[in-house]
């Protein structure tokens, strides 16, 4: 009767609250896994923007410098 | 106040949904077929992917599928009650509110179209989610209960994982995607129709229109055998693809002989015999068309082996091969 006695509906609860922490741990694992994996394979970037400034790529600009 | 009055009726039972119940929403056994054809799909394509993309992209494609299953039993919680097969499901059995299951389906399914499309490609998503709209609206909500042929053309839906996994890494649809939808379109019939002649009670019970139903026990049984004839030529034209080779042919040979012989008995059984021994026939090629279908996709994961390759160059296979 009292009501801090473990009850079947407590177990339940406590299995749902475990397997979704478990979902979303999974599903962090995964997203932060497919970014290093896009992140490995891509191109250089430039992390300030996402368009191209050859004036600004650091190669070209060691390769002025050197004619 | 739930807690208290669970203690004082001291029943056993709660009646809340335990996580596995979610689970069960998504037809686990459903995902699991459809893992195994996206996985088929995405490993048999010519462009190979990042482990971990490939990974991803089976996780999303079959909750995508898990999502379709959500929507589909909170639309058809009215006859899955009616059903002895379906009616200990999550929603008419009460553990889960139909609202909770149209919740977890349409947020699983924006979920899984939107990771599919940022670990893939943008043609995969959307391939995606018009196959959870074709499963959970044209099949659920429109053919199931208005047509006999909804299993027909609601095949469609089971047929397009292997075609995503695919596209998930090649980025378009080629012919292999096509025959590989083609094999599990026209298998889908017989295979149904099969369970449905062993279990035409539930669908009458529930008013869903099943060919049994609708046009009788000996015509279903017409049907299987004309379908599982039009089935012959797509599994086996298979084998002069890329995806094919002559691994894949012999056992496609063997499966379809026995599918055929299957079918041809089931067409000529007659009603009486079939009761007299419990539909012994129908369930045997209902197992039989499980089998059917694993196997030949596990002959497709079969020729994309180096040592397959090397096996269809010595027997000059590569010069059958349509392309």
């Amino acid at each position: 009767m009292a009501l801090n006695q473990e009850h079947e509906l407590h177990q339940r609860r406590r299995g749902r609250n475990l397997g979704v922490g478990l979902t979303l741990m999974a599903f962090v694992l995964l997203v932060f896994g497919l970014s290093i994996a896009k992140v490995q394979r891509g191109e250089p970037m430039q992390g300030y923007d996402h368009v191209y400034q050859p004036e600004s790529d650091p190669t070209l600009r060691r390769a002025g410098a050197s004619e | 106040m739930t807690d208290m009055r669970a203690e004082i009726s001291g029943q056993g039972g709660t009646g809340e949904a335990g996580f596995n119940d979610y689970v069960q929403l998504l037809k686990p056994r459903v995902m699991s077929l459809v893992v195994f054809t996206a996985m088929v799909g995405l490993f048999v394509a010519p462009v190979p992917l990042h482990p971990i993309e490939a990974l991803a992209a089976i996780i999303f494609i079959a909750l995508g599928a898990g999502a379709s299953g959500a929507l589909n039993m909170w639309w058809d919680a009215d006859i899955d009650r009616v059903m002895r097969r379906t009616a200990k499901r999550p929603v008419p059995s009460g553990l889960v509110e139909p609202g909770e299951a149209l919740g977890l389906g349409l947020a699983l399914s924006g979920l899984s179209v939107v990771m599919l499309g940022l670990a893939t490609n943008l043609l995969a998503a959307g391939l995606l989610a018009f196959t959870i709209f074709f499963y959970a609206v044209v099949y659920t909500m429109w053919l199931k209960r208005s047509t006999p042929q909804n299993i027909v053309i609601g095949g469609a839906a089971g047929a397009f994982p292997p075609m995503i996994g695919w596209v998930a890494a090649t980025g378009h649809v080629g012919l292999e995607a096509v025959l590989m939808f083609a094999l599990i379109f026209m298998w889908t019939p017989p295979h149904f129709w099969a369970m449905a002649l062993f279990i035409n009670s539930d669908y009458e019970k529930a008013k869903v229109p099943m060919l049994t139903v609708t046009h009788g026990r000996k015509s279903t049984r017409t049907h299987i055998l004309v379908y599982t004839i039009l089935l012959a030529p797509v599994a086996l034209g298979a084998a002069f693809t890329a995806i094919g080779g002559p691994i894949y042919f012999a056992v496609s040979l063997v499966l379809n002989a026995l599918f055929l012989f299957g079918a041809v008995r089931i067409w000529r059984r007659r009603e009486e015999a079939a009761e007299a021994d419990s539909y012994a026939v129908e369930k045997r090629f209902f197992a039989l068309s499980l089998a059917y279908l694993f196997l030949h996709f596990a002959a497709f994961l079969v020729e994309a082996t180096p040592w397959a390759n090397a096996l269809s160059t010595t027997l000059g296979w590569e010069s059958l091969i349509w392309r």
